[in-house]
């Protein structure tokens, strides 16, 4: 998978209240859920956001609720990936389980700035700044979370086991 | 054989493993799995569309919506009845509505439905709090409660644990919340990522149920996959009235292997307030006097049990809210609703001004019954205090113990409780 988009940069601890308040949460629509996406943080993000777009942010993305509306709503407003110096807990799970790609980097942030179009190559974890022609190295996808990935998310996964 | 963490043990088991270390990843046994009417719907539609007709086991799937119960809009009920329709098809043992849904994390302990030793999951981040009991408990998303509802198994990567050892003796109006606010003000909410903290020391073993439940409940605020205190004869005075399966009490081996050990002396440890918008802005309540307030919220799955009422109602007896501030008590379940009124807390409360709602996660998370305008600011017992949390993007919380609260109240700021104790 290689996406290439423009980024939009957020800071540290960039929780699951921020990405899609919880009084949008009476729905499970991902359309409904895309149009708040980030409202709290940035109030135009969900009418200015293009498809292919990229989320730089600091440390601990997604910290604070087990709600998968979030990788949801980040997933349906049209961004592509999301690249962070670290990802709380159970937004790592969640996105993996649902299908949001997304790359830890700790360099990453630091040498990229809003608006800079961004090429990632989710197989090789290669991040590339075309704007700025740096070139960045993800930390590597664990095997297991990998095949999660290619079995098409945790539920796909558990089929092909033949566990339902 | 490696020694052990009390975690790394439960996780063991429930693999079928003899030991297990920190980063193996394994897939394990789930005593018990839990969804609320925000994450269920989600795990619901998963489990239908992968083809499965029947839950691993109805009485391991359990459904309680209480966040915007009683449904508090049209959307919000047909979420609820996504629940309710998926627990009378699958005839599920337990699901909750009406007069017999509390807070989940309240009501699961209290019910005997989470026992000692147990591997639970949830989907819901403050699943952790089961903890308390000596069980190893995590918040998930909903498609692993989807998965589990079908395989009745999940995949876990084991963590490493961080030893926290308290020494010294509480002080008055320290409360198991005080010292889980200190310690993440210390460590940070990205300060436990991944990792299992393991409370240990004299205070801790002293320490209510309750309290020890309100400490493991914020584990998720430090970012932690798991909070967990070994189980100790107040554990098992606690479950004996309660379990409705046997139970296994696990320790941790003394030579077992942590990634980090902390030591907090709990002498030096005052009633602590965590200031907008993150949970590790702790401060001492005494620095934070000249901050004036317009709501209180006393309830959660953090603070909404019989004690955290107990103690509400000793500051506020007799007395009265400030002018200009709301008062809101939540009682966590309607067992301890029943109690605070057969106890004469009711009575306390309404004479001081506050309104009793009913057992909801209501305004926690700024779903209903008591939600914040642009400008406005709260103390709320509850476990966060992000941007717009409890309603306008504009609002702030700030997070106590029940104690600072009802002090709070009274005097129309944040305020120590001995300022109103004298």
């Amino acid at each position: 998978m290689k996406f290439k988009g423009n980024a939009w940069k957020f800071g540290s601890d960039i929780d699951t209240d921020r990405i899609i308040p919880a009084r949008y949460l009476n729905t499970s629509d991902p359309k409904e859920l895309a149009k708040h996406c980030m409202e709290d943080e940035d109030a135009s993000f969900a009418s200015k956001v293009r498809p292919g777009d990229i989320i730089v942010a600091d440390k601990n993305f997604g910290c604070g609720s087990s709600r998968e509306h979030a990788p949801i709503a980040i997933k349906a407003s049209g961004i592509a990936c999301v690249i962070a110096k670290s990802f709380a807990r159970i937004f790592y799970r969640n996105s993996f389980n649902m299908g949001l790609p997304i790359l830890e980097s700790e360099e990453a942030f630091g040498s990229i700035d809003a608006g800079d179009v961004i090429e990632v190559d989710m197989d090789t974890g290669e991040i590339v700044n075309a704007t700025k022609n740096l070139r960045f190295k993800a930390r590597a996808i664990p095997p297991f979370m990998q095949e999660l990935i290619n079995s098409g998310g945790l539920m796909e996964a558990i089929k092909k086991k033949g566990a339902v | 054989m490696r020694p052990m963490t009390i975690t790394e043990k439960i996780l063991a088991r429930h693999a079928g493993l003899k030991e297990v270390t920190p980063g193996e990843l394994i897939n394990a046994k789930v005593d018990i799995a839990l969804g609320n009417d925000i994450t269920a719907p989600i795990a619901i539609n998963e489990f239908r569309k992968s083809g499965a007709k029947k839950v691993f086991n109805r009485n391991k799937v359990i459904l309680v919506p209480d966040h915007f119960t009683p449904n508090k809009d049209i959307k919000s009920a047909a979420q609820c009845k996504v629940l309710r329709d998926f627990a009378i098809e699958q005839k599920l043992t337990h699901y909750y509505e009406g007069g017999t849904v509390g807070v989940e994390h309240a009501l699961l302990p209290e019910k005997g439905i989470v026992v000692p030793g147990d591997l639970v999951i949830g989907a819901d981040s403050h699943t952790c709090t089961y903890g308390a009991l000596g069980a190893f408990s995590t918040g998930v998303g909903s498609t692993d409660l989807a998965a589990v509802m079908v395989t009745g198994e999940l995949w876990f990567k084991v963590p490493e644990s961080i030893k926290f050892v308290f020494t010294g003796k509480l002080r008055k109006w320290v409360s198991g919340k005080d010292l889980i606010l200190h310690l993440i003000g210390d460590i940070g909410v990205d300060g436990a990522l991944y990792k299992a903290m393991e409370f240990t020391g004299r205070p801790i073993e002293a320490l209510s149920m309750d309290s020890r439940m309100s400490m493991c409940n914020m584990a998720i605020e430090a970012g932690a996959k798991s909070g967990i205190i070994a189980p100790d004869k107040v554990t098992k005075a606690y479950v004996d009235k309660r379990a409705e399966r046997p139970y296994k009490f696990y320790s941790s081996d003394e030579d077992a292997v942590y990634c980090e050990v902390r030591e907090y002396d709990c002498n030096a440890i005052e009633p602590k307030v965590a200031c907008p918008h993150l949970p590790e802005n702790t401060k001492n309540v005494g620095e934070l006097k000249n901050i004036t307030i317009d709501q209180v919220v006393i309830g959660s799955c953090t603070n909404g049990r019989i004690e955290d009422l107990a103690v509400a109602a000793k500051i506020l007896k007799g007395r009265k809210t400030a002018k200009y501030v709301r008062l809101i008590i939540i009682p966590a379940t309607p067992h301890i609703y029943n109690e605070a009124m057969k106890k004469g807390y009711f009575d306390i409360f309404l004479k001081a001004g506050a309104v009793i709602s009913p057992p909801t996660c209501g305004p926690c998370l700024g779903g209903h019954m008591g939600i914040l305008a642009a400008g406005e600011r709260a103390v709320a017992t509850t476990n966060r205090n992000f941007v717009g949390r409890m309603g306008d993007v504009k609002s702030e919380v700030f997070l106590a113990n029940p104690a600072v609260a009802a002090a709070s109240a009274i005097k129309g700021r944040i305020a120590h409780p001995d300022e109103v104790m004298k």
